[in-house]
């Protein structure tokens, strides 16, 4: 009886070592950023890219609508693919695009956004970086979803597709 | 010229007192630094990491121990931000009992059966 019970208590244990490993080596091993839940926008004063004037963040996201903060980088490549999908989401009247220019040259911002066209209502300097952490953000691009609450609803790391648009499209509904 | 030396000595002690906080503030600093994840590297600290994100999450990490922010604050910003996986040692809550308490419990659970065969042994 005895006997019995030490082989139960063995097979167990074994098992438990078994399904631990196993879905240890079933789970991918970069890191997948959690994209969901609200999160609190933090207050924040920034350099504006068109006046170059230190604005509050109280009067950027002042108006009762959802908004979109997009960050991007005339460096980066990616931010030039999801870039016409900006353009699009930039027709709807329910929405704001607010663009966060991270760690960029501004004049090449200038002329980035002269050669593909402005999808932003403003566009907020952050030359350090540090902004981009405020809001949580892992680089560029990046996507986030603002609501009426002003609570960040959802992120999307890295550039924007079409179904991600459809998806933005529905939430703002 | 008595006055020119008390000023002396007044500013050699704050500029010394200076110096001893902003030691404290880097040996903080560093501190911090190594207990946080790079998220977009593999397997680096942000102490070790020259990604932009390393970068500005220093930068981040300096202007907050500058206003004063304590340690398990800044710890408290980072984990609201990016979740638990940014910090190497995470603190005690209900998404890391299992991590904190299943060594204790095998160490328990090894300690019992080896003092169970003693005993069974001796008898």
């Amino acid at each position: 009886m005895k006997n019995k019970f030490s082989i139960f208590v063995i097979i167990i244990f074994l098992s438990f070592c078994f399904v631990i490993f196993y879905e240890g080596l079933n789970t991918p091993k970069t890191y997948t950023p959690k994209v969901n839940g609200k999160k609190n926008i933090q207050t924040f004063k920034v350099k504006d890219f068109d006046s170059n004037n230190y604005i509050n963040s109280d009067k950027i996201f002042e108006d009762n609508i959802f908004y979109i903060v997009n960050i991007w980088a005339s460096w980066c490549v990616p931010c030039r693919v999801e870039h016409p999908l900006l353009m699009e989401l930039s027709k709807n009247q329910s929405i704001k695009i607010i663009g966060l220019n991270y760690k960029d040259n501004l004049s090449n911002a200038k002329n980035f956004i002269n050669k593909f066209g402005n999808p932003y209502s403003k566009i907020l300097i952050d030359s350090d970086g540090t902004l981009s952490i405020e809001f949580g953000a892992y680089g560029v691009p990046e996507t986030f979803i603002i609501d009426k609450k002003k609570k960040i609803i959802k992120n999307y790391v890295g550039p924007i597709n079409q179904e991600i648009v459809d998806e933005i499209k529905l939430i703002i509904k | 010229m008595k006055i020119i030396k008390i000023f002396l000595v007044l500013f050699l002690i704050i500029s010394f007192s200076t110096l001893k906080s902003d030691e404290k503030n880097d040996e903080l600093k560093i501190k911090i630094l190594k207990n946080i994840r790079c998220l977009i590297c593999q397997g680096q600290s942000v102490y070790d990491s020259e990604s932009e994100f390393a970068l500005s999450i220093k930068l981040v990490i300096d202007k907050k121990i500058k206003n004063g922010e304590s340690e398990d604050q800044i710890y408290e910003f980072l984990r609201e931000k990016y979740g638990d996986w940014i910090l190497y040692n995470p603190k005690l809550h209900k998404n890391t009992y299992i991590l904190w308490l299943l060594p204790l419990l095998l160490f328990l659970l090894g300690g019992a059966i080896i003092y169970r065969n003693l005993i069974i042994k001796k008898n």
